[in-house]
């Protein structure tokens, strides 16, 4: 029973005589095999961390377990929260949307508005344009967005729903009342059973730049377009502004999400922040544009380069030598020096990687999560020493298992150091088990393997549900890098008092000073 | 305050609110949202509102979908059992772990609850179909997890669109490795909610449970007079065991949990018991009524939240039984009443007179409000996801003052009642739970606990308590407003 001055949730309540033989009595009416036949259990847990297990799980060709990618929708509706006053609509079901609300705000601890148009069983037989007009409709009186970015479920998708032509028939029904003409309503076919939600991001970004600029091809101005992908850092975006302002060249953000999901206390509106729409429309006329994420924007770039013809180019600005790129093309794009803040920022980011190198080097880290995250994190591994023993991609996209794997192979550990693509965190499991590391770099979902294995799990990706205001930060530029090094240092050092720690056993390396 | 009366302000509030919708959305509106009152004897349901309908497009409702239900809900917390998210990737990935159910098990060897496997379609099954791929994912399981007793298919959306036929997979499979296996067509287009998905997968229980062979041995188990199964709790943050310990206490057997901690032998198990005890009447009433007409098994509904409720379930669940168990029932009572007392004597004074709004799922829109009142804070508005006429006129009886009543409200309504009714404290989703701690309101996640709990029970009634005071009284709110911005 709880003591008043000394009331204990679960956590403890559970530890308790009573509740311990509460759990005990139910075994006797389960079916699991921990209540009636625990060897079984261990001998069955024993083979789950063995070769020959390694084995048949990497073989599995069919169920996925325990996944570390999600569907497009996801994606599209974090690039329309990048644009002013944009409300995302998911054309479908709306049991998905309450789910991307969930996800990204269980992660970001910030509202995410997102509708949908509730499409149910008759929308499945007769199609969704009825609640096409009617939801297009009511979210523009209700909410008043000054943009609304349509995506798709994969029921719509599966039934072949026409997004332009519904559009426009909504326009046409609305007569102008709540849906002008002239009113912004960029679509795009985001089904989730093709890619992942770096293809969603792909899709919705290249439906409102392409739609949002049709007739708006003017002169050329000196300025830079900046798109930063499915970034999960709120942090990362605003190294990328501060550094893109050090060149004091013109810039639009294409899909700035820093505002909408962060913010600060005092009263709620909505919609924060975002790249104005007058800037979106314009940006076609932009001389260059800089993707900092090669695989979440690979459609997008294509229609940058080959029809705008714009200059520019990939550049991913994580680790050090990502930033240095970074930091060379804008010189190059302005046709400046880089600036004396920036230098300066560099040298005191390689002063802390001087500082820290002997606790990172030669460690065996497992990683995962998207490809281009993973392009800048391993990278920036491979700049302190350390080894990136497996880096496991399940959402990766063609050519990025060959880059990778040319970025390993400039490690002196090459041999041991192994690229996972499309596979799963269970075959994750089995190869920590098999193969182990010092440390892993993931997300959340990376609490039961740190669990099953004892491996130290370093927080870094998305999503993090579990730790707080980590997203907050940055993982770009300089000062990100710098956050990178902070948090994988620390963590070694963590565990390595966590190791020491035996008084009169182990703790003559317990030191004060590091 | 004003003269003006809570339920003069309540009916403004809904006026004022239907101002912004156009015009055929107003009118729908208008049947969903209602004011009821405690003595009114005219209103059908409370607030005379209307439910279960399709929702309004455009309008961010905070409605899941009947795979929500199912897979989230009623299947996902078996234990032994392997949940297959069987569609493209997304449904299983954001559905994953997040409703804490817990349970005793070595994930991933005996037990698999916060696991995600999903079929993870691609473009060639959706043109193809997917049940070649669906038996070749179950043909891995079994070899990879062979400690499962049964694999369950949670159909997403497509499923139902390109007319797979799971059924047929599920049968060769079943026998092929003689365990059970469950087709699940809850695609999410289903229904107008989650709540369809509930009933999909009760009556798989039925189907695939009870009228099929189920290949766990139950003959160890003898059947006694005081056996009972507790329906209906998903055992969030440990809720079924803090209300288990209760029901032991008092002398009865609690022979299955479903589906928080549950195995398939529990449920398999349940047709024999004396009594089915009902939490969520919403999500598992279907399951109750059928083994009430199959096996002449009857149910109650009892409500463990809060001490006056806890007290009358208990009362009511000793009196289906003999002297024996009402005498223990009173010395449960008995023992547990000082605890409470003193629980109270030390949160009442801090929360007495705060008002709260709820909006939340299946039966704790109602089942909540009384354990609010125990501490002396009052419930003004409330409203349910995805509920149905029968709960809005249950909820007639648990309300204790001009209560403003909607149904599956959106996020503007939620905020404009908010507004307008000014509460001292908000519970509901996570969805929403930012949107008010912007503006400064002390919330509370009323579906997971906000990662608390448990809430059951005499022991959860004091973690409650504790977890209202930690909200209300955190000095964290009245930081909101700068110094400089303050007046005078």
């Amino acid at each position: 029973m709880q003591e008043v001055e000394k009331i204990v949730n679960g956590k403890d309540l559970f530890k308790r005589p009573e509740y311990q033989d509460v759990l005990a009595n139910k075994k006797q009416f389960e079916s699991s095999m921990l209540a009636i036949n625990p060897a079984r259990v261990a001998e069955v847990q024993a083979w789950t961390e063995s070769w020959d297990y390694r084995e048949k799980n990497l073989a599995r060709e069919a169920i996925t377990v325990n996944p570390a990618k999600a569907c497009q929708p996801l994606g599209a509706v974090m690039v329309a929260l990048g644009f002013e006053g944009t409300m995302p609509y998911v054309h479908g079901s709306h049991g998905c949307v309450a789910y991307f609300r969930s996800y990204f705000t269980r992660h970001f601890k910030e509202p995410t508005p997102c509708v949908s148009d509730s499409m149910t069983e008759d929308a499945a037989v007769f199609g969704g344009l009825v609640n096409m007009k009617e939801g297009l409709k009511n979210c523009a009186a209700v909410y008043k967005p000054k943009m609304i970015a349509v995506s798709t479920t994969c029921m719509a998708e599966v039934i072949g729903d026409d997004l332009m032509a519904f559009i426009i028939a909504a326009k046409e029904e609305d007569k102008g009342e709540f849906l002008p003409e002239e009113y912004p309503i960029p679509y795009a076919h985001t089904p989730s059973f093709v890619g992942s939600h770096i293809t969603g991001y792909d899709n919705m970004m290249h439906g409102i730049m392409s739609q949002l600029t049709e007739g708006q091809k003017g002169e050329t101005k000196q300025r830079i377009n900046i798109i930063p992908g499915f970034e999960t850092y709120i942090g990362s975006l605003r190294s990328v502004k501060t550094i893109v302002e050090a060149f004091g060249t013109d810039y639009i953000m294409l899909g700035d999400h820093s505002d909408q999901w962060d913010m600060p206390a005092g009263q709620y509106e909505m919609f924060q922040g975002g790249t104005k729409l007058d800037d979106a429309r314009d940006c076609i006329n932009s001389s260059a544009t800089i993707s900092l994420q090669k695989y979440a924007t690979s459609k997008t770039m294509k229609m940058v380069e080959k029809r705008w013809k714009h200059k520019g180019g990939f550049s991913n600005p994580v680790g050090l030598k990502g930033t240095d790129e970074f930091v060379m093309k804008l010189a190059e794009l302005t046709g400046t020096e880089v600036p004396q803040k920036l230098k300066v920022e560099r040298g005191r980011l390689v002063d802390a990687m001087q500082d820290s190198y002997p606790y990172m080097h030669g460690k065996k880290f497992a990683i995962w999560g998207d490809p281009d995250f993973l392009i800048g994190a391993v990278s920036f591994l491979l700049e302190m020493g350390a080894e990136p023993t497996h880096v496991l991609c399940h959402n990766a996209p063609k050519g990025w298992e060959e880059e990778m794997r040319a970025m390993l192979d400039t490690s002196p550990a090459k041999d041991s150091l192994n690229v996972w693509a499309e596979k799963d965190l269970w075959h994750m499991r089995s190869l920590l088990f098999t193969e182990p590391v010092d440390f892993m770099i993931g997300n959340s979902y990376g609490k039961e393997l740190m669990r099953d294995t004892g491996t130290p799990l370093i927080y870094i990706g998305f999503p993090i549900f579990d730790r707080h205001h980590l997203h907050r930060y940055s993982i770009s530029g300089y000062d990100g890098a710098l956050n990178l090094l902070t948090w994988i240092t620390n963590k070694v050092l963590d565990q390595l008092d966590e190791d020491t720690k035996g008084i009169a056993t182990t703790d003559y390396f317990f030191d004060l000073i590091r | 305050m004003g003269p003006e009366s809570l339920e003069a302000k309540q009916k403004a509030a809904i006026e004022e609110i239907l101002k912004a919708y156009p015009e055929k959305a107003a009118k729908n509106r208008e049947k969903h949202l209602g004011v009821g009152s405690p003595n009114d004897e005219t209103q059908k349901t409370c607030g005379d509102v209307r439910s279960n309908k399709k929702t309004v497009p455009g309008v961010m409702s905070q409605r899941g979908c009947a795979y929500a239900g199912s897979k989230g809900v009623v299947w996902g917390p078996v234990k032994d059992m392997i949940h297959i998210s069987h569609g493209p990737i997304g449904c299983g990935q954001y559905s994953r772990a997040g409703r804490r159910n817990y349970y005793i098990g070595v994930t991933g060897v005996d037990t698999f609850v916060t696991m995600n496997f999903s079929s993870d379609f691609q473009e060639n099954n959706i043109v193809f179909g997917g049940d070649k791929k669906l038996g070749k994912c179950i043909d891995e399981i079994e070899l990879l997890f062979p400690l499962n007793n049964g694999i369950t298919v949670q159909s997403e959306c497509p499923i139902g669109l390109i007319g797979d036929d799971i059924g047929a997979v599920a049968k060769t499979k079943a026998k092929e490795i003689d365990k059970t296996i469950v087709p699940v067509n809850c695609e999410g287009f289903r229904g107008v909610s989650q709540s369809l998905g509930h009933h999909i997968a009760n009556d798989t229980v039925r189907d695939y449970v009870f009228d099929a062979k189920v290949n766990v041995d139950t003959s160890d188990v003898i059947a006694t007079e005081y056996d009972v199964a507790i329906i209906g709790d998903y055992n969030i943050g440990g809720d079924a065991w803090s209300s288990r310990i209760l029901l032991e206490e008092m002398g009865l057997r609690v022979v299955a949990q479903w589906s928080g901690d549950a195995t398939l032998k529990e449920m398999a198990l349940t047709p024999k018991v004396k009594l089915n005890l009902l939490h969520c009447y919403r999500s598992m009433n279907y399951i109750s009524r059928h083994m009430e007409k199959e096996y002449g098994i009857p149910w109650i509904e009892y409500n463990f939240f809060g001490p006056s409720q806890t007290i009358k379930s208990l009362r009511k669940i000793a009196a289906f039984f003999d002297e024996s168990i009402q005498a223990k029932c009173e010395e449960v009572i008995a023992k547990y009443q000082p605890m409470i007392d003193a629980v109270i004597a030390k949160y009442k004074p801090r929360l007495e007179g705060k008002t709260v709004m709820l909006f939340v799922g299946g039966l704790r829109p109602r089942h909540v409000i009384g354990a609010y009142e125990d501490l002396g804070m009052e419930v003004i508005g409330t409203g349910y996801e995805f509920a149905h006429d029968d709960d809005y006129k249950r909820t007639k009886e648990e309300i204790f003052r001009s209560t403003v009543i909607y149904d599956d409200v959106n996020e503007y309504e939620l905020e404009a009642f908010v507004k307008k009714l000014q509460p001292d404290l908000v519970a509901s989703g996570i969805k929403e739970k930012y949107v008010f701690q912007k503006m400064g309101l002390p919330y509370r996640q009323m579906h997971s606990w906000d990662y608390s709990g448990p809430y059951h029970g005499y022991d959860g009634f004091a973690i409650f308590a504790q977890d209202m005071d930690l909200a209300i009284n955190s000095p964290v709110w009245a930081h909101s407003k700068a110094p400089w911005e303050q007046e005078g």
